[in-house]
């Protein structure tokens, strides 16, 4: 099952496991993750999933749009080059990824 | 919506604890409403380490969702319902939280301590000891003749996003009644859908007064470039039916205007707004004046019950708004900001509301997002890259910014919401270069 390991920024880890398909802010935010807040459900609209991505999992990420690039220049936590917005990446078989959750959302 | 259906609690879960009189005790926190306020408020209680119990008690026969997908990829079928879904059935459960579906709320007895028992349409009981309404708001009617067809539609709930998913196969008109945000968003969708949409809107501008006359404009325009049929400064006469089928169902044909004109259609969605629900407040003999009104804590004039979201009629969170200045929100970001409030009120926690109110709205491509209130702004800037499709308007009252209007530029409404909510200003000649960044000349006074 594809696996999404969430780090906040204190250290604590949680592992959710989730759906191929769904996105890692669906998945966050279903079970109750604390560090991601999603006001807009995923329309890109509010840039408050924003993750940093472990480096080595960066490769199996799909590219980034514009408008993620954009988004991410607003996230409450300033963005690294390792951030992304969760809604924007899909789980697929076989997925496992690390990501750190910042701060504060908003 | 509707599959993997949580079990419903039995509507009398508390009898177990009744008292011996055969009253149900009036235990924890009872949620009218499993809307977007109810459950950030739940969740937010949580995690506030709120220990009582907290039933989640809404009126639909889904476990609670997200609704801004509705007119947009729910409709269009690009996200599945269960991604609609808040929060799994584990969470729930894991949190003390009994969530209740399919339950009308129709009468509350209440003491002067703040418990008291809630009765369903179905004879169910609900006690409680503290009392929050979330209850929401509903679809205002157009009562013409043929209103009620088959076929003419409204889409505030997923009931009604799944009645009119069901009729768009068949249909190749679609007449859409209001120009505001429900209604190009779902017209938008519509017409990528494939269907000849045609917008009729009362007033003499799209969107009425929730954003400037150049967004209106700008939507306008934008709009019928990408072919959508608008109509100003129109308004329907009826409905008209075809012959009346065997089974009596008479189903919608068109929609006839005042001036005679009769458009095709076999679906007609309506969205001329809302009307916040406050039966329950009047019956309560709570203070309600276009919603149930409440104080800066979310506590509504009895001093005890909570009402938030778009139901309440609260204080102008905006810094620098007139004393005394009220507002209803109608918005995502309204329902859980809100929310949060009640949640630090309930905890005994006086908080004011935080943050900047902010909405979206997704229409085609074109991306809407808007910070802060433009009530009552004396000045705009515009900023316009017509190459790269971005838009925003900037509001400003005696020189201060008070709101943008931002379309496909996620940079400017990134930048006006943090300058608002640091109480910072964006000087209004250095901002009408579109080439300049509003995060550069972002000042501290």
């Amino acid at each position: 099952m594809p696996t999404v390991h969430f780090t906040d920024a204190e250290g604590a880890v949680r592992d959710v496991q989730g759906n191929a398909g769904d996105s890692v802010m669906e998945t966050a935010v279903r079970n109750g993750v604390p560090g991601i807040v999603a006001e807009c459900g995923g329309s890109l609209s509010c840039a408050t999933c924003h993750v940093f991505v472990r480096e080595d999992c960066l490769s199996q990420l799909p590219a980034m749009e514009d408008m993620e690039d954009e988004m991410l220049y607003g996230t409450a936590v300033d963005r690294e080059d390792n951030s992304r917005l969760s809604c924007q990446l899909r789980l697929t078989d076989e997925f496992e990824l690390f990501v750190t959750t910042p701060e504060t959302q908003v | 919506m509707g599959t993997n259906a949580v079990e419903q609690a039995a509507p009398a879960a508390a009898a177990e604890d009744a008292t011996p009189s055969g009253t149900p005790a009036r235990t924890g926190l009872l949620i009218i409403g499993a809307s977007q306020s109810g459950v950030q408020l739940a969740v937010s209680l949580r995690a506030l380490g709120f220990d009582e119990h907290i039933t989640l008690l809404g009126d639909e026969d889904h476990r609670p969702y997200q609704r801004p997908a509705l007119s947009k990829e729910f409709l269009q079928g690009t996200v599945e319902s269960e991604s609609l879904i808040f929060r799994s059935n584990e969470y729930w459960a894991d949190h003390n939280v009994d969530l209740i579906k399919g339950e009308y709320i129709v009468k509350i007895d209440k003491e002067a301590d703040g418990s008291g028992v809630a009765h369903s349409s179905s004879g169910g009981q609900f006690p409680f000891k503290r009392l929050a309404l979330t209850v929401g708001a509903r679809a205002r009617k157009l009562e013409i003749e043929g209103g009620d067809l088959d076929g003419v539609l409204y889409l505030r709930n997923a009931d009604d996003a799944l009645a009119l998913k069901a009729r768009v196969g068949d249909a190749h008109d679609v007449v859409v009644i209001g120009g505001g945000f429900i209604g190009l968003e779902a017209a938008s969708s519509l017409q990528k859908m494939g269907k000849n949409v045609t917008v009729l809107e009362f007033g003499p501008r799209l969107v009425g007064r929730a954003v400037g006359e150049e967004t209106a404009e700008y939507f306008l325009q934008a709009h019928r470039a990408r072919g959508l049929d608008i109509r100003l400064a129109t308004s329907a006469k009826r409905f008209t039916a075809n012959d009346t089928p065997a089974d009596g169902h008479r189903t919608v044909s068109g929609v006839e205007l005042q001036d005679g004109t009769v458009l095709p259609a076999q679906i007609v969605l309506i969205g001329i707004g809302v009307i916040p629900n406050t039966q329950l407040a009047e019956q309560l003999g709570l203070a309600v004046d276009n919603g149930i009104v409440v104080d800066r804590f979310a506590l509504a004039s009895d001093g005890t019950t909570v009402a938030i979201g778009d139901c309440a009629n609260m204080p102008n969170p905006v810094p620098g708004s007139a004393p005394g200045e009220r507002i209803r929100l109608e918005s995502v970001n309204n329902a859980i900001e809100h929310a949060k409030v009640a949640a630090y009120s309930l905890t005994g926690r006086r908080e004011e509301y935080a943050g900047i109110p902010w909405f979206w709205s997704n229409q085609a491509d074109l991306k809407l997002q808007i910070a802060g209130l433009c009530n009552g702004y004396d000045q705009t800037v515009l900023r316009r890259d017509a190459e790269r499709g971005k838009f925003s308007v900037l509001y400003y009252r005696q020189g201060r910014i008070i709101a943008a209007d931002c379309v496909n530029a996620p940079l400017d409404f990134m930048a006006v919401k943090n300058a608002l909510a640091k109480g910072q200003n964006i000087p209004a000649e250095a901002a009408a270069d579109p080439a300049t960044p509003l995060k550069t000349i972002t000042t501290d006074s």
